[in-house]
């Protein structure tokens, strides 16, 4: 097994094989259930207000991922999403732009036509989403191609049912290679913790993903329930804190699935400034992966600048 | 055997089908028309005006896209639930308005039959208020009644069932659905009526009855940009012209009552034309 990174000796020998992987991964402090939970419920009742409130709405525009993950997605939906990520509120010129749009590998042309020059990240999905299930090759195939197109991040699911099974080996090589093929794309992992069952298993899977060179750690698809939760967001964000403590380096986490208010976005905030730090409260470190999001923060914007209720007409439908 | 002691009641708000706590937390003492405590209502705030708006906001594509004829029935339960409370909103008239036992009867009497006279016109709006229009060119041209959204009703101060009934069911029977704030001082009668609508078939969030102060929640109401109307029958006279100005800057709909209206007297169309739009369709003859 190759270690993509000169790593400390700890984590160096945590790569050396399959069986030391294993017992690395094993050999991780198990993750308090109640103590998470109780955490983030915790966390989750900190009241942000005014011109604070107003602050986290901007940064939480500036860290979604704006994301159209359909089977009915057009190239003409595509291109009024990237219009969206380039002004989201059409009528206030000092809204922040979105981190990036996300979509299907045969659509990443159309988004990055639309998006040249703007500083947008055109993220694709890749790897046979959203279930992983098909052969090596295709994935590489589908991963090339999708930059090929002008992906500029690439989001990749593990092989569940390896993992699950404990074949972390082959899902550490599939990481590892899968980020060959990504060249200077920057690579998100996704756990689907939804499919991983337990807290434990989200703590592996996210170091199983970081010492095989993910960029980022994502929850989910959102193809699957329950997608992105508060607690296993508090796990994913300890690893890359962690990760941070031994390396030096840092890492990002995604949320995704199920954030649709901007309470709920706060709620995410206030977490990453406390389990991980406030280095995290950065787009390039933290994401949304979300769409309807989006218009929450836009009217929550108006109402904090206006001082009256918004409402779903004054922003786009999509 | 000694006396028994009676259960207080604190009631709660009636928010989509459900009856949260008022998200401050906060209640506030009822009192009959003596001074006496009758229970204490839960004191709805600005958040829970918001709240109330997006839950008749989800229910409006369903009530609104129902057929008359069902909405009609769904109304006529209403008043079959609503005869099965007689009793209790009797005594709940009785005390709230302190007015005779007699009376409060005749009140609750023509609240019911108030609620199925509206039931009756769910069905026939489109008939009375639609036309087929005779135009010069080779089309047909219709115009038809369409619920103007969610609207906001300040229910009567004075009236508290009677005048409750008289302002909601004109709004839902068209199709709308709405936000109310019940009298300030005299909610029980709404409180009762919220437990009747949500034991009869009105799909949650149609009406959503927040009991508190109205010159509390009202402004925010009224500059709501979800609310598509605004009735103002129980506004306070000095909030008025503050109130129908703020409601200007999203252009609502605004019934301004005449004051000291009676709610006993048969009413006419107008309740219900008030939270209509009219749709004209232009079709090709021959296509």
């Amino acid at each position: 097994m190759a270690a993509p990174t000169t790593l400390p000796s700890a984590l160096a020998d945590a790569v050396r094989d399959e069986s030391s992987l294993r017992r690395f991964l094993h050999g991780l402090p198990g993750v308090d259930q109640v103590g998470v939970e109780q955490r983030a419920a915790g966390l989750g009742t900190r009241s942000i207000k005014k011109a604070a409130k107003l602050h986290a709405i901007d940064l939480a525009i500036s860290m979604v991922d704006l994301t159209t993950l359909e089977g009915a997605d057009t190239h003409g939906k595509v291109r009024s999403l990237a219009a969206k990520a380039k002004r989201p509120d059409p009528e206030r010129p000092d809204v922040p732009r979105v981190a990036a749009v996300c979509v299907y590998p045969d659509m990443v042309k159309t988004a990055a036509d639309e998006l040249k020059g703007t500083g947008i990240n055109i993220a694709s999905v890749a790897t046979a989403f959203p279930s992983g299930r098909s052969t090596m090759d295709i994935k590489l195939a589908d991963t090339r191609f999708a930059v090929e197109q002008g992906a500029t991040e690439v989001d990749m699911v593990i092989d569940r049912g390896a993992f699950l099974s404990g074949r972390y080996g082959q899902v550490f090589e599939e990481i590892v290679k899968i980020k060959e093929a990504c060249g200077d794309a920057h690579l998100k992992v996704i756990l689907e913790t939804g499919e991983l069952v337990t807290y434990d298993n989200v703590r592996r899977a996210s170091w199983l993903a970081l010492l095989a060179g993910g960029d980022f750690i994502k929850t989910s698809t959102g193809k699957v329930q329950p997608a992105a939760t508060l607690p296993v967001t508090h796990v994913m964000l300890q690893a890359v804190r962690d990760w941070k403590t031994q390396t030096g380096e840092l890492r990002g986490v995604k949320p995704a699935g199920g954030i649709r208010s901007t309470k709920d976005a706060i709620k995410y905030l206030v977490a990453v400034h406390e389990v991980a730090g406030p280095e995290w409260l950065d787009p390039n470190l933290f994401r949304f992966g979300a769409s309807t999001l989006l218009n929450d923060l836009l009217m929550q914007r108006r109402t904090q600048l206006d001082g009256h209720y918004s409402g779903p007409d004054y922003v786009t439908v999509d | 055997m000694s006396d028994r002691v009676s259960v207080a009641k604190t009631y709660k708000l009636y928010i989509g089908g459900a009856f949260p706590r008022s998200e401050s937390g906060r209640s506030y003492p009822v009192t009959d028309s003596k001074g006496g405590f009758l229970a204490n209502a839960a004191q709805g705030s600005r958040k829970d005006a918001r709240d109330a708006v997006a839950a008749a906001r989800k229910a409006f594509p369903g009530w609104s896209g129902a057929t008359a004829y069902n909405r009609g029935q769904v109304l006529y339960r209403v008043a079959e639930v609503l005869e099965g409370r007689r009793e209790q909103f009797i005594s709940e008239v009785a005390l709230s308005e302190g007015v005779q036992a007699k009376k409060a009867q005749s009140l609750v009497d023509t609240a019911i039959d108030r609620w199925v006279w509206y039931a009756g016109w769910t069905d026939k709006l489109a008939a009375v208020l639609g036309s087929s229009n005779p135009v010069a060119g080779p089309y047909f041209s219709f115009s038809t009644p369409e619920p103007t959204g969610v609207v906001a009703v300040l229910a009567p101060q004075q009236s508290s069932l009677l005048g409750l009934v008289s302002v909601i069911a004109p709004v839902i029977a068209s199709g709308n659905t709405c936000v109310v704030i019940t009298s300030q001082d005299r909610p029980l009668p709404a409180i009762t009526l919220s437990e009747v609508l949500a034991t009869s078939d009105v799909p949650g969030g149609v009406v959503n009855i927040i009991t508190g102060r109205t010159a509390e929640i009202a402004p925010w109401l009224a500059s709501h940009a979800d609310v598509n109307a605004l009735d103002l029958t129980g506004a306070p006279e000095s909030l008025r012209a503050d109130l129908e100005r703020s409601a200007a800057g999203t252009v609502k709909r605004v019934l301004r009552n005449k004051v000291g209206e009676d709610f006993a007297v048969t009413p006419d169309m107008s309740r219900l034309r008030a939270y209509l739009e009219t749709k004209t369709v232009w079709h090709p003859m021959g296509v």
